[in-house]
This record gives structure tokens, C-alpha cells and sequence, in this order.
């Protein structure tokens, strides 16, 4: 789970518009990215913010103006030569790294079985087993009935199902995902990402997926980066991300609201992950301290697989007062950050320490 | 003039005809189909982009297609001497024939080429695909349709070119309504020919229809709308808007006809004999 399968370093990306002397656009500005075998990473941003440059560059659609792309290993950026074409390494390579697309992107000409046989015919299989290895796939990805199927005929889930099974079709390492569930209803979203998951543990595939919804990160993802202008603000494991105070994809990911209801109380979120989770943490406190908690806000879910939740309360009380049972919550190994008027008197009390 | 003394001018006249533009189609579509992919595949951000290249195509295609036709002929009967041995006859006006048609369906191939969705090029590139992979599974086959149809309005437009090749001694429907109908004053010959021509055009445009149509059916009204052109990198919305079909390709060429499309693809041939002439 360590080696890192895409690695990127410096990855710079500069459009120059044609003919407009001067005006250039910076969609991707010294990208440092490390995606780890067998996980699934999420590059999470708004448009515009550099992600799909990101994910082209990756396997080359896209030519970087500076820095390098190395995956499974494989510098990509010293086989891509200087012409516009793409040479035979290079093409080689890009056959390992499979690649799902928003719009699907499959042939309308083609039944889904010969969509998905296309890669092979690029690879100079054989008939045979062009069509042994379609219909295995069909059958990973659930839509053995439908092989003789036109596109056309397909609903959007089951359209970008095959959209995965062709880019399985190559045995790749490495899957990345443009925008995978982008155009789909969000059921249809989440049966991709469990197939995506699935996919995932099933083969040890490292999946490297871009997204605008917070949802996908937080129902399929290992690690995220939060990009921004062309650049990752902020990047690591989900589990790493939610311990990071002040971190802002946690935010995202766990939006808590609710403001103090009165002067002399303490407002504190505190962050749930791993055992603490399972345990009533807070139910404890109060039998403990004898105090009444009120929640103002809350978010439960399982990230990664794992019970993660975010948690905002209300002590009664000023922080001076509160110092014992937020040190008890500390101690159970939950991590807790402190809102409003209580930060600030927070920081009072450890400057009259001094 | 009898119908006995008009049926053998009329048999030998549509026989010459089809052979003529037999020939020259195929010669059109062997030529005119890589030069028009050639011209997708120059342009800038094309896949083989050569702005200098594509220039020259462009160019080269323009000056033979403002050259009208019977100015063509006069102008190749050096050319036509040297590949045919003579410049009189059916064989003599297959060149000329073949040599006008071929920058219009290029530009027709061209417009069709264009409408695919630069989403599959991608694709195809991402799976390790070279240039000839995307030429041979993606442009070529996506845009069967239009290329049927565009083979369809090229066809038609060379029934009309024909009919110059008389001038040339190489028969025809064409040659039959000028010569005897028309300087002869047989009013009723020219008019049965006319009708003629007219059944026939509309037989070859009812199977190149049937055929698109059949195409599109099959694999059509899928998500892969031909909106996109080839030359942007980045999909866009592919989902959604196919419905009618290509009728809105026209404009960029300024040649062809929105191919599958019997209404305006009818006008596209009459609109081309009446500039030749």
C-alpha cells in the first residue's frame, strides 16, 4: 500500500491561447501528486480548478509544459518525445492505464461487446479472445445480457458500466476516472462507485478519479487532494485529512453548522474516527461531568470503509469551566477543535499560562 | 420521333450515364475520402496538425471546386489525352468527371468527419490507439451515415455534371435532352428524358437514404450526439442532442447538403448544375 503507483512532480500545465499574444492560462501550477497502490485517490475541485488538465496529463492526452509524469513506475514524460504524436512507448503504456470518461465516450457503431473488444483489437488480440475476455468483463461489471446491446440502447448507469469494463479490458493498473458519475442520477452514481470499490478490491486497481461532488470522495475514496487555481491545497488520506484541524476538505466532507445559544457556553466540534466512533463517547461525558450536552450539529458516515463523523456541542459553561471534560474527550482519542468565543478564550488562558 | 426510334437512344443514353458516373464516383470516394479526413486530421489541433499542409489542401480544393465544370473539362483534355489515350467518349469524360467530383465530396467528408465527437478520439488515444487506429475506428466508421449520405449527393450532383460530357461526344441522358431535344426541337424526347433522370435521381437518393438512415438506426440516437468537433481535446456534452439529424452541418463548407436529409440534399444538385451551367 506504500509505493507510489502515480507520481507527478512540478506538473505544469499552460494553455496559450491561439493568436491572442500574451494571454496564457495556467491550469495546472507545479502539481505534486503521489497516488499509492491499490487506493482509491480523489482530486476534488471546482471547474475550472485544473482537475480534468490533471487527470489528462496523466496518461499524456494532454502534453505538460513542465515537470514530470511517472506511473507504475514508468517516466511517461521522458517517452512522449517532442512531436505532437504520440509514440509507440508511449502508446504502449497508455494501454496499461485504463481511462473512464463523463460522456462515456463508447463507439455508437459498436455493440457494447465490440466497445468493449476495442481495446484488445488495439492490443492485436485474437478474435477468440477478444470476445472471451468481453464477456468475462460484461460479467464483472453486470451486464452479461446486454452484450449484443447498441449503446444507444443503454441507460446512462449501464452506459458508463460499460465504459469500465472497456477500460478493464487491457488489464490495467490503473484506472483514472474523469468525471466518472458526473452526468449520472445520484442512485446510478453510487452503484458506479460501489462498482468502482469493488473493482478496486477485487483486482488491487488503483483508481485515480476527479470529481466536483463531495459525495464520491466520501463514498469511495482513500486519500483526497483538494485543488485550487491549478494547485492541491490540501492533500492525504481521508482519515489524515479529518485529523487535521482546520482542514478544509474535512469541512467539506463533514459540513457542521450551529452557532452558541448563549454567552457563557463553550461550542466545540469534536471529530469521531476509528474505534472512538463506535464507542458513546458522549453519553460518558455527561454521566462522568454531570453536565448536559446539547448537539447542535452532526454528521455520521462511513468513509473508506470506515465510521467517521463530525460533531458540534455545547457545554454549559465558559472554557475556563469546561477545561476537565474536553480534556476527557481528548483523552478517549477523539480530536476536538474549538468554535467561536471558546477558541478565543482558549488562547487567553494559554497566554496567562505563560 | 417514335418510341421505337427513342428506346435504343434512350437505353445506350442511361447506360452511358451510370458508367460514367459509375466510374467517377468510385474514383471520387477513393480520392476524396482521405484528402477530407486529411483535412480534419491537418487542421489545427487535428491529430496530425500541419497548418501549412492543410492550407495548401484547403486551397487546391477551393480553386478546383469554383472551376466550373465544362471550363474543367477543356482545361484536364491534355491530362485526360495522357491517362486515356483520347479525349473524345464515355472513358474521356470519366476524367474530368472524376477530377471535379473529388474535392466536393472531400469537402463533404470533411464536414461529416467533424461531426464526430472528439470524446472517441480521445478514448481511443487513451487506450494506446495511433492515428490510423483513430481513422479506422473511429472517424471512418461514426460517420458512415454522412458519408453515405454525402456519397448519395455526390452521385446526384454528377448525373448533373454529365450532361456536359456530351460536349465531349460521351453520350448520356444528359447529352440525349440537349442534342435531340433541344436543337432537334424533339420537345417530347427531352421531356421523357427529363422524367427519366428524374426517376433515377430519386432512386439513387432513396437508397442512399435508406442506407444512412439504416446506420443511424442501428447504432443512432445514442448518447454520442456529433456535436463536438474534432478539434476540441476536452469532451463535451455528447448526451442528449441528436434528434435531427445532420441538416445543420452545411454551413461550414458551403458545399454540401445536410446529408440523410432528402429535403435540402434534393436542392443541393439542382443548386450545383444550375452554377455550372
Amino acid at each position: 500500500m506504500e509505493t507510489p503507483v502515480i507520481t507527478t512532480t512540478g506538473l505544469t500545465k499552460i494553455y496559450r491561447a491561439h493568436r491572442s499574444r500574451g494571454r496564457e492560462v495556467t491550469a495546472l501550477d507545479g502539481v505534486d501528486l503521489h497516488v499509492r497502490e491499490g487506493e482509491v485517490y480523489g482530486v476534488i475541485g471546482q471547474s475550472g480548478a485544473g482537475k480534468s488538465s490533471l487527470i489528462r496529463c496523466v496518461n499524456l492526452l494532454e502534453r505538460p509544459t513542465a515537470g514530470t509524469v511517472s506511473v507504475a513506475g514508468q517516466d511517461l514524460t521522458a517517452l512522449a518525445g517532442r512531436g505532437p504524436r504520440a509514440g509507440k512507448e508511449l502508446r504502449q503504456a497508455r494501454s496499461r492505464i485504463g481511462m473512464v470518461f463523463q460522456h462515456f465516450n463508447l463507439l455508437s457503431t459498436r455493440t457494447v461487446q465490440d466497445n468493449v473488444e476495442l481495446p484488445l483489437e488495439i492490443l492485436g488480440k485474437s478474435g477468440k479472445e477478444r470476445s472471451r475476455k468481453a464477456l468475462e468483463l460484461l460479467d464483472l461489471v453486470g451486464l452479461s445480457d446486454k452484450a449484443k446491446s447498441y449503446p444507444a440502447q443503454l441507460s446512462g448507469g449501464q452506459k458508463q458500466r460499460v465504459g469500465i469494463a472497456r477500460a478493464l479490458a487491457g488489464d490495467p493498473k490503473v484506472l483514472l476516472s474523469d468525471e466518472a458519475t458526473s452526468a449520472l442520477d445520484p442512485e446510478t452514481t453510487r452503484s458506479i462507485l460501489h462498482l468502482l470499490r469493488d473493482l478496486n478490491r477485487q483486482l488491487g486497481l488503483t483508481v485515480l478519479l476527479i470529481t466536483h461532488e463531495m459525495d464520491v470522495v466520501k463514498t469511495v475514496c482513500d486519500s483526497a487532494a483538494l485543488m485550487e487555481n491549478g494547485r492541491i491545497v490540501e492533500s492525504g488520506t481521508v482519515t489524515e485529512l479529518l485529523a487535521t484541524p482546520g482542514s478544509e476538505l474535512a469541512a467539506a466532507l463533514f459540513p457542521v453548522g450551529g452557532d452558541a445559544s448563549g454567552d457563557d457556553r463553550t461550542v466545540i466540534d469534536v471529530t469521531f474516527h476509528g474505534d472512538a466512533a463506535t464507542r458513546p463517547v458522549i453519553s460518558q461525558l455527561s454521566r462522568t461531568y454531570n453536565i448536559d450536552i446539547s448537539i447542535l450539529g452532526a454528521a455520521m458516515d462511513t468513509v473508506a470503509g470506515r465510521q467517521v463523523g463530525r460533531m458540534r456541542i455545547e457545554l454549559p459553561g465558559r472554557y475556563e469551566d469546561n477545561v476537565v471534560p474536553i480534556g476527557f474527550l481528548r483523552e478517549q482519542g477523539l480530536q476536538i477543535e474549538l468554535v467561536g468565543a471558546a477558541a478565543l478564550a482558549s488562547a487567553l488562558v494559554k497566554e496567562g499560562a505563560k | 420521333m417514335t418510341w421505337s426510334e427513342m428506346q435504343p437512344l434512350l437505353e445506350q443514353a442511361c447506360w452511358d450515364t451510370l458508367y460514367m458516373v459509375g466510374w467517377s464516383t468510385v474514383i471520387a470516394v477513393v480520392g476524396g475520402l482521405p484528402l477530407g479526413i486529411l483535412l480534419v486530421l491537418t487542421d489545427r489541433g487535428g491529430l496530425l496538425q500541419n497548418t501549412v499542409l492543410n492550407k495548401v489542401i484547403g486551397q487546391v480544393v477551393n480553386i478546383a471546386r469554383s472551376m466550373p465544370f465544362i471550363i474543367l473539362m477543356v482545361a484536364l483534355m491534355g491530362f485526360t489525352r495522357s491517362i486515356t489515350g483520347t479525349t473524345i467518349g464515355r472513358e474521356a469524360a470519366i476524367v474530368p468527371l472524376a477530377i471535379g467530383a473529388i474535392p466536393f465530396f472531400a469537402r463533404l467528408v470533411e464536414t461529416a468527419v467533424r461531426e464526430v465527437d472528439g470524446g472517441l478520439v480521445e478514448a481511443v488515444q487513451s487506450m494506446g490507439g495511433n492515428t490510423w487506429t483513430v481513422v479506422r475506428k473511429v472517424l471512418v466508421p461514426e460517420s458512415l451515415p454522412s458519408l453515405i449520405s454525402s456519397t448519395t449527393t455526390t452521385i446526384v450532383a454528377l448525373i448533373g455534371y454529365s450532361a456536359m460530357a456530351g460536349t465531349v461526344g460521351a453520350g448520356g441522358l444528359g447529352d440525349i435532352a440537349i442534342r435531340y431535344g433541344y436543337q432537334r426541337f424533339e420537345t417530347e424526347l427531352m421531356w421523357i428524358t427529363v422524367a427519366v433522370l428524374a426517376v433515377v435521381i430519386s432512386l439513387i437518393q432513396f437508397v442512399g437514404d435508406y442506407a444512412a438512415r439504416g446506420l443511424h438506426r442501428r447504432g443512432g440516437q445514442s448518447g454520442a450526439a456529433p456535436r463536438l468537433r474534432l478539434l476540441r481535446s476536452r469532451a463535451a456534452a455528447n448526451s442528449g442532442s441528436r434528434a435531427t439529424t445532420d441538416s445543420d452541418t452545411e454551413a461550414g463548407s458551403g458545399s454540401g447538403s445536410g446529408p440523410a436529409d432528402a429535403g435540402t440534399s434534393a436542392e443541393t444538385p439542382a443548386a450545383d448544375v444550375s452554377k455550372v451551367d
